[in-house]
């Protein structure tokens, strides 16, 4: 089954690494994504700009566009993986060594229920 | 991430809120910032055994304000204390309490008042800047220093002057109004603004030292524009920063010589600042409420559009920057857009257009160096030649000088016989 893996964490926190702190985390993170690559369990994995670039349409009649993100809070939607697991403990295991790479913040992990891959590419 | 390091970025981005807080409180910019560094000490000793608390800039608050709070009970032991006051014994229980009222307008209305002293109008640009800088920013002295190639001791001096003057100036404490808050968005702005030109304007061999200067700026503007989400102009600030700063890495050769736009090496330009920037300047003109930021960084968007020099869009240059004469009229502006105008109807309209310029641009090394190249593109050399040589005289950088040298010495080459015939 694939699961989302959701990345929150404070934007301000994160935004005050270094090149090289960010540079660090984002090292080890790549370490976690390669094993999961190499077992054929990695889907798309995204890192969001800050959310000042983000615009929040509201599916209102008329639909209403807001300047920033969807949700004011302490913690902001950074980023995301979706990974293939067996089940919930995979997914948990998964984001805990993602976790490890980089702690602090949350994630929130979500069963995908429909998925299309798409083939943009940035 | 070790430890410290994790301390520091969350003592890093918790230092506006904290700071703009206690500065409250206490209205004394001196013993907020202590009561903040006191605060730190704690945090260093407390986080890496305690966990790092859930709201970092609520726990510093808290901390800050109660050892400022002992201090003076020591001090004045007879006194009693204002009921507001009282000690707050357990931090972890009103954290909670504290962090509710945080939230909202106070804390935005904190972080730009500490941003808004800084731009007192007393306070010449380059105090405004390292004053920003040491307090908002919370860059050290030595880090200021370094970033405007002055000594320590000067640039203390300079801070403490410019803290001295804030001091005896009125700081407005109560919460603005709508003008007010305005009035003092478009202040800041101008200061963040002018932090980043300082950095943007060093020549090569400085440009690696003074690039945090630039970052900072990003940094400042980021602050105000998650406080301010819906401003259009801040949003242009944004965007213009991060499109001017995307190109850092391609303006300078390998021997710190200034690299023009035609020439840049735009493999280099970061394009993950640029997306964020096109994003940014995509929101703002939404709003269709432009301004002089929205419409710099609209310019700066279409270079960045560009994969090759002669994909610019110049005719929306030109049309941009005759949109921001009317808003902001200035001879500079003018001067911008006649580079515009070269491209879409050539060198002889862009110098009639500039010509007017002259009284009013005689000590602007830029004036004289566009003139020159507008010349020399017509083949009137001899008077392209006095031109660049009023130029590299008023030139600011070392760098400067060596890019206006090199027209120079081309305009030397083809007026020698043989040599390549002039004009492009």
């Amino acid at each position: 089954m694939l699961y989302a893996i959701l990345c929150y964490h404070d934007e301000d926190f994160v935004g005050s690494w270094s090149k090289e702190q960010d540079a660090a985390v984002m090292k080890k993170l790549a370490v976690v994504q390669e094993k999961l690559a190499k077992q054929g369990r990695l889907g798309p994995v995204a890192r969001l700009l800050p959310t000042t670039a983000a615009t929040t349409l509201r599916k209102d009649d008329p639909p209403l566009v807001i300047d920033g993100p969807y949700a004011e809070t302490k913690e902001q939607l950074l980023g995301f993986y979706l990974v293939d697991c067996q089940n919930l403990d995979d997914a948990l295991d998964v984001a805990r060594d993602l976790g490890a790479a980089n702690p602090g913040g949350a994630y929130e992990v979500r069963p995908v229920g429909m998925f299309a891959p798409g083939s943009a590419r940035p | 991430m070790t430890d410290t390091a994790w301390i520091d970025a969350a003592l890093t981005s918790a230092r506006p809120q904290a700071v703009g807080a206690l500065l409250r409180y206490f209205r004394d910019l001196d013993t907020a910032e202590e009561a903040f560094q006191n605060a730190c000490l704690r945090a260093l000793k407390s986080w890496p055994q305690n966990g790092p608390p859930r709201d970092p800039a609520a726990w510093l608050i808290m901390v800050g304000r109660n050892v400022a709070i002992d201090e003076v009970r020591r001090n004045r032991k007879q006194q009693p204390l204002p009921e507001d006051d009282q000690a707050i014994s357990d931090l972890d229980d009103a954290e909670d309490a504290l962090a509710e009222r945080l939230d909202g307008s106070h804390y935005r209305d904190d972080i730009l008042r500490l941003l808004f002293i800084c731009c007192h109008p007393d306070l010449p640009a380059t105090q405004q800047i390292a004053l920003a800088l040491r307090i908002v920013s919370g860059l050290t002295v030595k880090q200021i220093a370094r970033a405007f190639l002055v000594g320590d001791a000067a640039m203390e001096q300079r801070i403490t002057r410019a803290k001295a003057r804030v001091a005896d100036a009125d700081v407005p404490f109560e919460t603005p109004g709508a003008v007010e808050r305005g009035e003092r968005l478009l202040a800041v702005a101008a200061m963040i603004y002018l932090i980043f030109n300082e950095g943007y304007s060093a020549s090569g061999d400085t440009a690696e030292i003074r690039k945090p200067l630039c970052e900072e700026a990003i940094r400042l503007a980021r602050l105000l524009l998650r406080l301010f989400p819906s401003e259009p102009e801040i949003m242009g600030l944004m965007a213009l920063l991060l499109l001017q700063h995307a190109r850092a890495a391609a303006r300078f050769d390998a021997e710190g010589a200034l690299v023009l736009l035609d020439d840049q090496d735009r493999s280099l330009w970061n394009k993950t600042l640029i997306a964020e920037g096109l994003a940014l300047i995509d929101k703002a003109m939404r709003h269709r409420a432009s301004g002089p930021y929205q419409i710099q960084a609209a310019v700066a968007a279409l270079h960045c559009r560009a994969e090759k020099p002669e994909d610019t869009d110049w005719k929306q240059i030109d049309l941009l920057y005759g949109a921001l004469e009317l808003v902001q009229p200035s001879p500079v502006v003018t001067l911008n857009r006649a580079v515009a105008v070269s491209k879409v109807r050539g060198a002889e309209a862009a110098l009639e257009m500039i010509e007017p310029l002259a009284p009013r641009l005689s000590n602007y090394f830029h004036f004289f160096g566009v003139r020159g190249a507008f010349l020399m593109q017509l083949g009137r050399n001899d008077e392209a030649r006095i031109a660049f040589d009023r130029a590299i005289a008023l030139a600011n950088t070392s760098a400067e000088a060596a890019h206006i040298r090199m027209h120079l010495d081309r305009l030397m080459r083809d007026s020698k016989p043989g040599g390549k015939k002039a004009g492009k």
